[in-house]
């Protein structure tokens, strides 16, 4: 059974006025448990959107959103949060900056539980809070009560990437996390990510703009364009897969040259 | 002037509790609630109602509070589910409020519907209670003694306020200090600081925003209730300006005790309060001065306490740049010293 199933999604935005756009166009998608997919794609072509979709930040006009069979499409943000972990791409959104690098990760820490008038922080979670941090290897776990919004781009995301994980979501969603960030943090950050993920066999759906980081993490991977999913790239064939193979994809099924866009090759 | 300030004292530990409540949603919340003007006059009517009814005034407080928690959840359900902005809703609130308020205290009236405000001054209070109970101890004439003794002339009649809302206040502020570490407080901070983030985590922002609105005008309506009993006297005017009053409260506090952790943010809003009253008790000695300036002088503290400290913090960078600019010449003055020692060498 799929875990997660997109089916037949549509989205248009400012429907009726000058500005309307196709957002998301007869959307199909399913991921098997531990599938690892890349998503590529210009920007406008919909993967964000559909990365909302997903986490009920939007809801579909069209279509329905299945996990682990139930039928989510109409559920609220918050209460699909049980099962969606997310870093989004601005290191700022995902952690609460005037509060404590313990206290995030304890809220974190409640995802899927009732929160109720017990201490968020207390001696054992602190234990394994630091035990989690430790993995970072960016020396957090002793500053445990340092304010996040002290932490540089490259720390916040990395503690965003260890909080959206630690509780085992079913889903973990990565909307471009490292697009914000330096060469050698991004770096640092894929790796990390990679890391995370195998660790716990996340299923796991990744936005991004650099080619080569889609091809290298993941087992599957999909292109976007124009609010379709134009090229969908299996277990079997993604390993093999190189940057011109995707160019020439794309011209291939468009008829046109890929919007020559240096983010788009990293 | 030492029992002028007493009395400010006094007070200013009373309306701390309502400073604390504005601290939830000004400053936790990041919500601006202006509920605070209705809510106050909505604990301190149904208290004064109640109590000239003849109920118990510690129940009478109770209800006070859990009427003012009401309010706020209201205003949180404006705001959440009505979609309306947060000022405006809070606006709407006190307007209704104003009339719900009369209501209230027309409850004590045989034959109006509506009453525009109650005396207290026969009726049993939390304070007059208290102060049976505290006579019997004998502490007021062992400290007044001693005040004597050093020369004051004269002295406050009884210590028994002061202490029993020391007391007060005191637990208030550990349940507050308390509950926003709680995982429940850990996502009402949260929502004020990254909505976003916090619903990512699975939490139900607009609940958190409702209850923490409840919570803060329960805490408004408490303070608005033990007011009507301290002075006797509970008035449908009682609560303009009142979120001026805490807002004012919190900064000063902040402004001068800081803000590095809740424990300590919390201490410096009651401070805040206290320091409040003891501006105002002094403001009003001034002779030029009357009592219908009150609001006039209220909104001159205010807009002091917000704009003496960025001047401050101004004046502090300036200095320590002009200071960090004298360093960096001294030390290229020298390095060129160095160089040049070395060229006349060579």
């Amino acid at each position: 059974m799929a875990l997660l199933k997109l089916d037949g999604i549509n989205k248009v935005f400012n429907e009726g006025t000058p500005d309307e756009k196709i957002a998301l166009d007869n959307i199909n998608l399913n991921l098997a448990p531990g599938d690892f997919v890349t998503i590529i794609g210009s920007n406008g072509a919909g993967k964000s959107t559909m990365m909302n979709m997903i986490s009920g930040a939007l809801t579909p006009d069209f279509g329905s959103v299945i996990i682990n069979g139930n039928d989510l499409t109409r559920l609220p943000e918050y209460k699909r949060a049980v099962h969606i972990g997310r870093v989004f791409q601005d290191p700022m959104a995902g952690t609460a900056p005037t509060m404590t690098i313990e206290e995030n990760l304890a809220i974190a820490y409640s995802r899927n539980a009732k929160r109720t008038l017990r201490f968020g922080v207390d001696k054992k979670r602190r234990e394994f809070f630091k035990a989690s941090l430790e993995k970072l290897h960016l020396n957090l776990e002793n500053r445990l009560n340092a304010k996040v919004g002290l932490l540089s781009g490259g720390e916040r995301q990395a503690l965003s990437l260890l909080m959206a994980t630690f509780t085992k979501p079913s889903i973990l969603l990565l909307d471009e996390h490292t697009a914000a960030l330096d060469p050698s943090r991004a770096e640092l950050i894929t790796k990390l990510t990679k890391k995370l993920v195998e660790e716990s066999k996340l299923t796991t759906l990744m936005v991004t703009h650099n080619m080569q980081q889609a091809l290298d993490l993941g087992n599957r991977l999909i292109m976007m364009d124009k609010g379709q999913i134009i090229l969908e790239v299996g277990e079997n064939r993604k390993p093999a897969l190189t940057i011109p193979d995707l160019m020439s994809e794309f011209e291939h099924i468009r008829g046109e040259k890929m919007n020559s866009d240096r983010a788009l090759l990293g | 002037m030492f029992t002028a300030l007493f009395g400010s004292v006094e007070q200013g530990i009373i309306y701390a509790i309502m400073a604390l409540g504005v601290y939830l949603t000004f400053r936790v919340l990041d919500f601006p609630d202006l509920t605070v003007d209705g809510s106050f006059v909505t604990g301190a009517g149904t208290a004064a109602m109640m109590i000239v009814l003849g109920y118990n005034p510690i129940l009478a407080t109770l209800v006070a509070t859990v009427a003012g928690f009401i309010a706020g959840c209201m205003t949180g359900i404006l705001h959440t589910k009505g979609k309306i902005n947060p000022l405006l809703a809070g606006i709407l609130m006190m307007i209704a409020l104003y009339s719900i308020n009369l209501r209230i205290m027309g409850l004590s009236s045989d034959t109006g519907v509506t009453r525009p405000n109650i005396p207290l001054l026969n009726s049993e209070t939390i304070f007059s209670t208290f102060g049976n109970f505290w006579s019997g101890l004998g502490i007021d004439s062992v400290i007044s003694n001693a005040l004597k003794s050093m020369g004051l002339a004269t002295v406050p009649t009884t210590w028994g306020i002061l202490a029993l809302m020391i007391v007060v206040t005191f637990i208030i502020k550990l349940i507050v200090d308390w509950f926003l570490k709680t995982e429940v407080g850990l996502a009402i901070r949260a929502t004020g600081d990254n909505k976003r983030m916090i619903r990512s985590f699975s939490a139900n922002t607009d609940s958190l925003v409702i209850l923490g609105l409840g919570i803060s005008n329960g805490m408004v309506a408490l303070s608005g209730a033990l007011i009507a009993q301290y002075t006797k006297f509970a008035d449908v005017g009682l609560g303009i300006g009142m979120i001026v009053v805490g807002l004012a409260s919190v900064i000063i506090g902040e402004a001068i005790f800081g803000t590095k952790s809740i424990v300590r943010v919390t201490f410096a809003v009651i401070a805040g309060a206290i320091i409040y009253r003891m501006i105002y008790a002094l403001a009003l000695r001034v002779k030029w001065l009357d009592s219908g300036d009150m609001k006039l002088i209220t909104a001159f503290i205010v807009i002091l306490a917000l704009v003496i400290p960025q001047i401050v913090s101004k004046y502090k960078e300036k200095k320590r740049k002009a200071k960090r600019l004298e360093e960096r010449m001294a030390l290229q003055k020298a390095k060129l010293k160095v160089e040049q020692g070395g060229n006349g060498l060579a």
